[in-house]
């Protein structure tokens, strides 16, 4: 199985990303397209460079070199409005959720209505109670403050902020860490739902298989900087990638040195 | 090392810091200046700097007040000129200790808060988030913080200055044997406009330091809890110390007058 599949006029696109921190390269040239409409989870070990792929795919992050795509248009060094108006098409679940804390439920589900796109409160308000039900929280949760929430529930919440605003593409870091097994899969569940609801295309990192396994169409390594294999989810335990098989059977030795 | 390469080194790296500070600073004076106003930020804001801070601007003026007017009254002493002690008072809190005793009290309570409180949502993710919202940073936690530290150091130095005033006169009225309604009347005859504006317009340039420092560390702070606690130790530090040097550079420019 080939590490870059060709994909026609693929929704989002990273090409030939590289990206270091001082003499630490992290991304030594990074090519990963994702089809419209379907769902590709990165795995790869701590300190492989996951979160800084994301930040790049997202804009929060400039590559050294290499372009990225939306529809085909290069985003790479777009700032300022154009910027904004390209983030409202995206959604994002941050790890730790990333609820502002002096702000109640429902203001931080509808902070890009309100803060944004110029929508009046009270119409705010309903939609960010109608997202949050998509997540099954009730309503009174809405006037909660996150500073109320346990872990769980503040994920559902960022979940809902992430959806409320209908994204065309929607990143997911780390949606389970932090969960226990059962709550894991409840936010593995919801993604799946929620992602299949709107159409969009998403693309996730995690280093929980479980959760791979299950909001993933496709999976990709990526390891020591590249990408080291790339297939339909159904391949990964047959991938014959020896960093694949390590990874996902959790072993000590072999190709990937730990030590990160 | 050598030496001069040391220095070289140093002294590019104030150069960078100082050019990275100018940008930041110009990105957030045009946030503030062109809409859209994050009006619910700035109204937080002026509370959280202003009205909570009238205390410690308050008690700080008080004693400040009542200690200068003791010792210009033994100074003045030696030249039998213990009279002129209400006027030299009100020029020393007018000109000077009002606006940089409140502008310090704020380096301490404000830099300190404002650089720690976006140190953390730099750390925890959330100034990511903001720009994942379509929202930007500069315009929704920088301006405002900018904005309100400019308005509000003026009113606190104001008050500063009435009290520190009115602790002086109630050390020479209780202690020192001057007459109350004196007292206010010789103050009152001799200040002048320009003794309490110049105060009030470097307190406007101190507040701006005092949020752009607490603001830029919080931004750029990195590397978790402890990278926040630096942040914030810088912020109050190089507050502090670009308030005494811009003090000095504006009581120049204004003693031209
Ligand atoms: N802003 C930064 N400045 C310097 N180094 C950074 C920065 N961001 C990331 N790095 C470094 O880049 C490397 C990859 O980091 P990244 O966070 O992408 O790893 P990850 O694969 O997400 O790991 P984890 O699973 O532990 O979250 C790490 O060595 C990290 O120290
Ligand atoms: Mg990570």
């Amino acid at each position: 199985m080939s590490a870059v599949p060709s994909i026609e006029s693929p929704k989002l696109e990273l090409k030939g990303v590289k990206k270091r921190f001082g003499s630490k390269v992290v991304l030594a040239g990074v090519d990963i397209p994702v089809a419209r409409g379907r769902s590709l989870v990165i795995i790869g070990g701590s300190g492989q460079g996951k979160s800084v792929t994301l930040k790049i795919a997202i804009g929060l992050m400039r590559p050294d070199a290499g372009k990225v795509f939306v529809d085909g248009q290069d985003v790479t060094r777009l700032g300022g409005a154009g910027r904004r108006r390209l983030s409202s098409q995206f959604g994002m679940l941050f790890q730790g959720a990333a609820l502002f804390d002096s702000l109640s439920v429902w203001e931080n589900v509808a902070f890009r209505l309100t803060n944004a796109d110029g929508v009046k409160r009270p119409e705010a308000r309903e939609r960010a109670v109608a997202a949050l039900a998509r997540v099954g929280l009730k309503s009174d949760v809405a006037a909660l403050y996150p500073g109320e929430l346990s872990g769980g529930m503040q994920k559902r919440v960022g979940l809902a902020r992430a959806v409320v605003a209908e994204p065309a593409i929607i990143f997911f870091d780390e949606p389970t860490t932090g969960l226990d097994p059962i709550n894991a899969d409840v936010i593995n569940d919801l993604i799946v739902e929620q992602v299949k609801r709107l159409g969009c295309t998403a693309v996730s990192i995690t280093h929980d298989m479980a959760s791979a396994r299950k909001i993933g169409d496709e999976i990709a390594m990526l390891n020591d900087g590249h990408i080291v294999w790339r297939g339909p989810t159904s391949q990964i335990d047959n991938s014959g990638n020896p960093y694949v098989d390590q990874f996902i059977h959790g072993r000590a030795t072999g190709p990937i040195t730990g030590g990160v | 090392m050598n030496p001069v390469r040391a220095v070289g080194r140093s002294s590019l790296g104030m150069l960078q810091t100082a050019g990275a500070l100018t940008l930041f600073a110009g990105r957030g004076v045009a946030a503030a200046l062109s809409p859209p106003v994050f009006l619910g930020q700035f109204l937080r804001q002026l509370g959280q700097i202003g009205y909570f801070s009238l205390p410690v601007v308050g008690l700080t003026a008080v004693f400040t007040g009542a200690a200068l007017a003791l010792n210009i009254y033994t100074g003045g002493g030696r030249f039998n000129a213990e009279q002129i002690m209400p006027q030299i008072v009100a020029l020393g809190i007018t000109r000077e200790l009002g606006p940089v005793l409140a502008a310090l009290m704020l380096a301490g309570r404000v830099s300190a808060a404002i650089a720690a409180e976006i140190g953390a949502m730099r750390a925890t993710e959330h100034i990511d988030a903001l720009q994942t919202l379509s929202t930007d940073p500069f315009r929704y936690l920088v301006a405002p913080r900018l904005l309100a530290a400019v308005l509000v150091l003026p009113l606190l130095t104001l008050v500063a200055d009435i009290i520190g005033i009115a602790g002086g006169w109630s050390v020479a009225v209780a202690s020192l044997g001057f007459n109350g309604s004196i007292y206010v009347k010789n103050t009152w005859d001799f200040l002048q406009a320009w003794d309490v504006g110049s105060g009030l317009i470097k307190a406007s340039v101190f507040g701006f330091i005092v949020a752009l420092m607490g603001c830029y560390h919080g931004y750029n702070a990195s590397g978790g809890a402890r990278g926040v606690g630096r942040a914030t130790t810088h912020a109050v530090v190089s507050a502090a110390i670009l308030i005494f040097a811009a003090d000095y550079l504006l009581t120049s420019l204004f003693s031209h007058k």
